[in-house]
């Protein structure tokens, strides 16, 4: 199981490779209330897939873990577990613990 | 683009999968393939999946391990596929859906899943090998061919979808080749539906590889959601 903090570092990894991508005010700011998603988000539609490719594959390489942040849960949930980091960090969390680390 | 490109094809155990894959490692490219059998090309330029390509836990698995050891993917063949000739009324539910997880869903997997590799190094050609048969809607092919449209119906929106990441997605109206796919199509049907085609002939290998090599050209970047039907139809 991955403790909050492994898992936000993970993410913060992934929107700083996305920032390199980002112009100036478009950048996104590495903070847990930072909005991904929907309303308020520097990111347009591309920029969210790249960020979630990004997030799956870096916690595939750093961690062993393999999460697929476009299964039907994700999108039927009522508020999207994108809509912030906080709210992605906590969706990860809650596939980590149900999958475990090897699988 | 300077790299050795890397392609990856589904279905390289025999047919067309297995001349595309021999015909690209020849041409110097790293070539990955799958097949639910065992491999049987041979190069140093290739490596098998034994996998089953509706199989999305080891299509995942495939997509990670390419990821791991070349970092890049450039290339997707879609080529996969079976064929069941049959009368509507005489086929069975299960053998309708596994051809559309086998002709459809699992492209679609493909797609999904090279894409996101791709969408990084903003360069990448998918094709998806349909049919004729998807636009001829010859009797005796009901489900199939209604696989195949699927098929192109998906490029062509997808290709929207993607269009600013540098990736082209098209696909190849197939025209009947030589491969065990059509052993069992009786002759009277395949001569039906050569009697369709401007150019009454089957296929060669050489027909499909020449419009591969067009759509994955670099000079294709401009070239997406459209589907090129071998035969002239
Ligand atoms: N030949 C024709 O006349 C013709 C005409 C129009 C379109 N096409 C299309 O061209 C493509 C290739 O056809 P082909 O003639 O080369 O067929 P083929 O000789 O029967 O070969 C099909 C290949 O696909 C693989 N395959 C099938 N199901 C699979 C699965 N579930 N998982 C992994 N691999 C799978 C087979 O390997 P395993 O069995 O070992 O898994 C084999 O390597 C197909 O999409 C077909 O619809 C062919």
């Amino acid at each position: 199981m991955l403790s909050e903090e492994e898992i936000i570092k993970t993410i913060y990894g992934a929107m700083e490779e996305i920032n390199d991508q980002l112009s100036g005010e478009n950048k996104l700011v590495l903070s847990h209330e930072t909005v991904l998603y929907g309303l308020n988000s520097r990111l347009d539609s591309l920029g969210l897939v790249n960020l979630i490719v990004e997030v799956e594959q870096r916690f595939q390489d750093e961690h062993g873990l393999e999460i697929d942040l476009t299964d039907e849960k994700a999108l039927s949930q009522k508020s999207s577990p994108f809509r912030t980091v906080k709210t992605l960090s906590g969706y990860i969390s809650s596939l980590s613990d149900n999958t475990g680390k090897s699988a | 683009m300077s790299k050795t490109k890397v392609i990856l094809i589904t279905g390289t155990s025999r047919g067309i999968g297995k001349y595309l894959a021999e015909y690209y490692c020849g041409k110097n490219f790293l070539a990955a393939g799958c097949s639910r059998s065992a491999n049987t090309v041979s190069s140093a330029n290739y490596i098998h999946f034994t996998a089953d390509v509706t199989d999305e836990v080891s299509v995942k698995k495939m997509f990670s391990e390419i990821r791991k050891s070349y970092g890049r993917l450039d290339i997707l063949i879609n080529n996969a596929g079976i064929a069941s000739m049959n009368h509507a009324l005489l086929t069975p539910l299960k053998t309708a859906e596994n051809i559309i997880r086998t002709n459809f869903t699992a492209p679609f997997l493909f797609c999904r899943e090279a894409a996101k590799i791709m969408l990084k190094n903003k360069f990448g050609r998918i094709i998806n090998l349909s049919s004729v048969a998807a636009d001829i809607n010859l009797e005796g092919e009901a489900v199939y061919a209604a696989s195949k449209s699927a098929l192109v119906s998906f490029t062509k929106t997808f290709s929207k979808e993607i269009s600013g990441y540098g990736i082209t997605v098209n696909s190849i109206g197939l025209t009947p080749v030589k491969t065990g796919l059509v052993r069992n199509v009786p002759d009277e049907k395949m001569n039906e539906l050569l009697g369709r085609l401007s150019i009454k002939r089957f296929a060669d290998f050489s027909d499909i590889s020449n419009v591969t090599d067009f759509l994955i050209s670099e000079g294709s970047g401009f070239i997406t959601g459209q589907n090129i039907n071998l035969g002239g139809i």
